[in-house]
């Protein structure tokens, strides 16, 4: 073992680290040699991020060593790991919106670079691997594809000899993750180290030679991915049997209830996306799923669904054929429509408010919650206590503060609140977005009683797994316009892609290119 | 070994409770320095400071004086706080207040009637309203800063009233003294403790504060403001008008600096002066936050404030203590409890960074 | 001097006070802070200087300690806002109300004070030229300096990799964190400058514009500065502008009240509140340009996890 590591670039001995009420990672090993790309397999809250930011010099360990090419080494600073050679691309951009490409760029070297040099050396570094960038650009005007180039070509310009990549697909089209893929090969072969952090079991197989499984912050296995089928490692990843939702047999879909006609709409971020041109329908008993990478306006689309944003035109939107484009939230709910919002935190509910002020929260027109303008304490009690009960929520009870709730945990919170409220419509973003398997599954089946019950549902997510298990029709969102929708069960991945990548004509048709 | 902070799982009531009492400690303690710095006896400053004022029933009665205002105004300004709506021109407010309620009782001079109280209440009311309305109109419609507009306005609140005072209000036979005539009987408030100035308006804002109780933990109109307060995106979410709260908040702040205003000139002043404050809207401030927002917490500091107010007087009669150590107290007050509010979310540990990663042992 | 000459020269003395505290503050602002305590500081540099001053006899090493002792100020809402996490506006108002009370408590002994005005620059010959002498030559040093300064703030802010660093820090200050900047350590420095720069224009009303003490002379102007960076969507040049056009408002209304038009003097002094109202409304009511310049981060608390 010893020897191994000496020749290894980096080796990690029994790191432990510590936050408050959480063990994040529980004495963690990990050898890493040159030209190798590693999977960092694990569940959200596996302790995958904790353990590469400790490398990365973020965090700092509790205890445990760290070999850097047979050296021991503490790495006090991002700065310190990127002079020892350490690069990252984070999973959240550590990018500026404001700041130009170049400038961004700038701001990843400890020392000046004259500007002239640094853009000669964007240009070199971008052709070599064919990520294209243009240094004068102001990244709030780049796509989220766009944004993770500016990242990963700022590690590279380090000439780094690891480079840690941080859930760097989620956030890409198939065939960019491809494309991404071939340039981590490319790096590989020239003998750099790539430390590979996903959940996706099909990616990690087709990329990487090794991989350390991650569980409760424990490592729990390693193995050698393409030699592992993906339920193996998924049973690894989850410690049991992978749930699979039950999709009810009955393919008749109802009347239209929710109905969207040619909306455009400016959006109210400077740097978020307008809405332009979409038409939707969902009819009882159906769920319809808007796939779509991150960025491309899903915000937008559900802010002027739930009300949030007003439509310029009131039958812009039409519930049950009523145009209700000019009403706001408040009013819609009354009609019948509920939301689970895109952040559990801060927006689906309040973090320092108890659960039964967090089922009041948008529950607060039904269940007798309010009288007179006056809360009733007992019924919020009784409400929160029944979602409680009824999507198994761990939790001391109602009086609880919705932010000690764990992601899941507060995830079933929210589906349960909006279901609990028989909607007939039910507008889901990314419902099952950061939740362990076993919440997961639970969600989705919620999802499927409900449609299967009469309700029309319409779900944004951007993981096409998802929404190829449970959606009846597919449609996909890119730079605010909306494809026309398909059945899921004649779609494949590769036409999904495609019409993630924007390839999509005036009618919302695919256009075909070439083969791939 | 440098202390460093720790979050908490989640808030600590018992330092929401706690921390304004360490506050109090630690200025008091500041407070003692500074006496002694200053060269006076710091056991004999702080007595003069603290307890005299309120050793005598008069005493007492003044400190309900001076608290009246501060809790009325505090409180409204508390609503606000909670929504993230910062009104920080209560003083204009309380002085468009004063301005209006006087002018009523200017203009019915020589009217006996019971009802010239209560109108002057409804325009003292709707001239603080007014003058809040105007940042809430600018906030929601063209965005603008409601802390910098509302303190502008302040400063042309007060240039109003002495323009008033000095010209067309001044009283005709006040051998030219820049203030109005004095009101007559019918336009001040009944005392309600013989031998003092305290008048109805101290059981007034009893009620107002168990109104502002009512609001805040059991009204729908209290959980928005909540809400918007702590997670905007969340009461956008939930269809709370975050407009409509601004609206809210800053007239009903403004409404009750209004009264307070009114209150002021109609007890204890009884006229029109060019200035009819001594800070009692920025002091307001203060209140709210040591009350922790909460009416009934806003009821506790506002005595406390209006101590420092007596203590201050009285020093400075008695000691010849400048009058400004007031504020220096106040805002003293005020970092202290703003510094010590960090107990409430984090705790405070001591000992080994738990950070680094150990070297191995050589050999 | 002519009458033009002279408007101009009183409305460069008027505006310098609010130059260096809205200069001050926009380094505050870049870097994701909001100070609201500018009237604190300045009205504490103010006295602190006029102090010094007397004592010393050197009105220059009264317009440092005036900066020095607005820093201290600034410190202390840093030490609140930075280490302690609290809420960036209640400690800006705090440290208002306490500058306040802290400065009438210095300043009791010095008010009625004389002291002499900052010496002008005075070239015999040139500052003799009509209108261009005075307009050009007339002033005193800190009226100089302020355009040094603002030089300085535009260059350091858009073309020096620590402005770089500190507009990153001021724009998202997790990415900064991230990547691996010392986003407090950074903070503070931005707010000590702002805390030095409004000790500055404090001193300069108390040295140089109306040389004496006399409490709450600042009256409001460091509200007034905090507007100014909001009419100047944050750039430096634009801070010159705003401040030599409220400069002017407040001449305009000096000079009203001497020509006697009439109107009564309370009516007339008005005018800058009123005038800051407006621009405040004129500027913000363009959401888009307020959102693409203000700096995205300020305001909001920043703690990493460790």
């Amino acid at each position: 073992m010893a020897s191994d590591d000496a020749a290894a670039r980096l080796a990690l001995t029994d790191i432990c680290k510590t936050f408050p009420g959480v063990v994040a990672n529980d004495a963690v090993s990990l050898t890493l040699g040159p030209g190798e790309i590693h999977a960092l397999l694990g569940e959200n809250g596996a302790g995958k991020s904790t353990l590469v930011k400790i490398v990365y010099g973020v965090l700092r360990a509790d205890s445990g060593e760290m070999r850097w090419n047979g050296q021991p080494v503490q790495v006090a600073s991002p700065a310190q790991a990127r002079r020892l050679g350490i690069g990252m691309v984070f999973q959240h951009f550590s990018l500026f919106d404001s700041l130009t490409v170049a400038e961004n760029i700038a701001l990843g070297f400890d020392e000046k670079v004259p500007m002239r040099d640094l853009t000669a050396r964007i240009g070199e570094v971008s052709a070599h691997y064919g990520l294209a960038l243009d240094p004068g650009r102001h990244v709030h005007t780049l796509s989220v594809g766009e944004r993770q180039r500016v990242e990963i070509v700022r590690c590279l310009l380090q000439n780094p000899s690891l480079l840690i990549m941080d859930e760097p697909t989620s956030v890409l089209t198939p065939q960019e993750a491809d494309r991404l893929f071939e340039t981590l090969r490319q790096l590989a072969s020239e003998g750099v180290t790539v430390l590979y952090i996903s959940h996706k079991l099909e990616e990690i197989r087709a990329l990487c030679e090794a991989a350390t499984v991650l569980r409760g912050g424990k490592v729990v296995a390693t193995c050698d991915p393409r030699t592992e089928t993906a339920r193996s490692l998924a049973q690894m990843m989850i410690g049991g049997e992978l749930a699979t939702p039950v999709r009810s047999g009955a393919d008749e879909a109802g009347s239209e209830r929710l109905t969207v006609r040619s909306l455009s709409l400016e959006s109210e971020h400077p740097f978020g996306t307008p809405i332009r041109d979409v038409s939707l329908s969902v009819r009882a008993g159906e769920i319809l799923g808007i796939a779509g990478v991150a960025g491309n306006g899903q915000p937008e689309l559900l802010a002027a669904l739930s009300g949030e944003t007003l439509c310029p035109q009131a039958d812009s939107i039409l519930l049950d054929g009523q145009p209700v484009g000019r009403l706001g939230p408040r009013a819609r709910r009354a009609r019948g429509v509920c939301v689970v919002p895109e952040e559990r935190l801060g927006q689906g509910t309040v973090p320092e408010m108890t659960l039964s002020e967090n089922g009041f929260l948008s529950a607060y027109l039904r269940s007798g919650m309010l009288r007179q303008g006056l809360l009733q304490l007992r019924a919020m009690s009784r409400f929160a206590s029944d979602i409680i009960e009824a999507y198994s929520v761990m939790t001391p009870g109602p009086a609880t503060a919705a932010g000690s709730l764990s992601g899941g945990n507060l995830q079933k919170f929210i589906i349960g609140r909006e279901i609990l409220q028989n909607p007939d419509i039910l507008i889901a973003a990314h419902p099952t977005w950061g939740v362990d398997a076993g919440a997961a599954a639970a969600i989705q089946q919620a999802l499927l009683d409900l449609a299967k019950a009469g309700a029309a549902v319409l779900v944004i997510s951007q993981d096409l797994d998802e929404l190829f298990a449970i959606s009846d029709r597919l449609a996909v969102i890119c730079e605010g316009r909306l494809s026309a929708s398909r059945p899921t069960k004649d779609t494949t991945v590769e036409q999904a892609g495609l019409l993630m990548g924007g390839m999509f004509d005036e009618a919302g048709e695919i256009i075909e290119t070439h083969a791939a | 070994m440098l202390p460093r902070l720790e979050p908490r799982s989640g808030v600590s009531a018992a330092m929401m409770l706690l921390t304004p009492a360490i506050a109090v400690g630690l200025t008091l303690i500041a407070g003692v320095i500074m006496f002694a710095a200053l060269g006076f006896d710091p056991g004999r400053a702080l007595y003069t400071f603290f307890v005299k004022p309120v050793s005598t029933l008069y005493g007492v009665s003044e400190l309900l004086v001076k608290a009246t205002p501060l809790a009325i105004i505090g409180i409204g300004l508390a609503l606000g706080f909670r929504a993230n709506v910062w009104n920080i021109g209560a003083e204009g407010q309380f002085t468009l207040g004063a301005i209006c309620g006087g002018g009523v009782a200017l203009a019915l001079h020589g009217v006996e009637s019971w009802l010239v109280l209560p109108a002057m209440a409804v325009a003292g009311i709707l001239g603080g309203l007014a003058w809040g309305a105007i940042p809430a109109l600018l906030r929601v419609r063209f965005n603008a800063n409601e802390i910098l507009t509302s303190l502008m306005l302040t400063y042309v609140a007060t240039l109003l009233l002495s323009y008033l005072v000095h010209g067309p209000w001044r009283d005709p036979d006040g051998l030219n003294f820049p203030e109005s005539r004095m009101f007559e009987d019918s336009a001040l408030l009944p005392v309600i403790l013989d031998e003092t100035r305290l008048s109805i308006a101290a059981p007034i804002t009893l009620l107002i504060v168990l109104a502002g109780w009512l609001v805040l933990s059991r009204a729908f109109l209290g959980f928005q403001i909540k809400v918007v307060g702590q997670s905007p995106a969340a009461a956008s979410y939930a269809g709370f008008s975050e407009k409509r709260l601004i609206w809210t908040t800053l007239c009903v702040s403004g409404a009750l600096a209004g009264l307070a205003g009114m209150f002021e000139v109609s007890g204890p002043i009884g006229q029109l002066h060019p200035v009819v404050s001594p800070g009692y809207g920025f002091t307001a401030i203060i209140v709210a936050f040591l009350g922790r927002l909460h009416p009934v917490g806003v009821l506790f500091a506002s005595l406390l404030i209006a101590l420092s107010y007596l203590g201050g007087e009285l020093a400075q009669i008695e000691l010849k203590l400048p009058l400004a150590l007031t504020g220096v107290f106040q805002g003293m007050l005020l970092f202290f409890l703003l510094g010590t509010d960090v107990l409430i979310r984090y705790r405070v540990r001591f000992g080994r960074r738990g950070a680094q990663i150990a070297l191995p042992q050589g050999g | 001097m002519d009458t033009a000459a002279a408007v101009i020269v009183s409305m460069m003395a008027a505006a310098t006070p609010l130059l260096y505290a809205a200069l001050g503050e926009l380094v505050t602002e870049k870097s994701g802070v909001l100070n609201l305590g500018v009237e604190g500081m300045m009205i504490t540099g103010a006295v602190t200087a006029f102090a010094t001053a007397t004592i010393t006899g050197s009105s220059a090493i009264g317009i440092v300690a005036g900066a020095a002792a607005a820093m201290a100020l600034s410190l202390i809402f840093a030490v609140l806002t930075l280490s302690l996490v609290a809420n960036q506006v209640a400690t800006g108002l705090a440290l208002t109300i306490f500058g306040i009370g802290l400065s009438a408590l210095i300043g009791q002994g010095y008010v009625g004070t004389p002291l002499d005005a900052l010496p002008k620059l005075d070239i015999p010959g040139i500052s003799d030229i009509a209108f261009v002498g005075p307009v050009v030559f007339g002033h005193d040093f800190l009226i100089y300096f302020s355009f040094v300064m603002v030089g300085v703030v535009a260059w350091f802010l858009y073309k020096t990799r620590a402005g770089l660093v500190l507009r990153a820090v001021g724009e998202s200050h997790d990415a900064a964190h991230a990547i691996g900047y010392p986003v407090i350590g950074i903070r503070y420095l931005a707010v000590a400058f702002g805390g030095a720069m409004a000790g500055v224009g404090g001193a300069y009303l108390s040295v140089a514009y109306t040389p004496m003490w006399i409490e709450n002379m600042t009256a409001g102007r460091g509200w007034i500065a905090l507007a100014l960076v909001v009419f100047a969507t944050w750039r430096p040049g634009r801070v010159l502008l705003g401040a030599y056009l409220f400069g002017g408002v407040t001449i305009l209304q000096l000079h009203g009240q001497g020509f006697g038009l009439g109107i009564a003097s309370q009516i007339l002094s008005m005018l800058p509140y009123l005038a800051t109202i407006l621009v405040l409304v004129l500027i913000s009511s363009d959401r888009a340009l307020i959102r693409l310049n203000a700096p995205a981060d300020i305001g909001k608390i920043f703690r990493p996890a460790s």
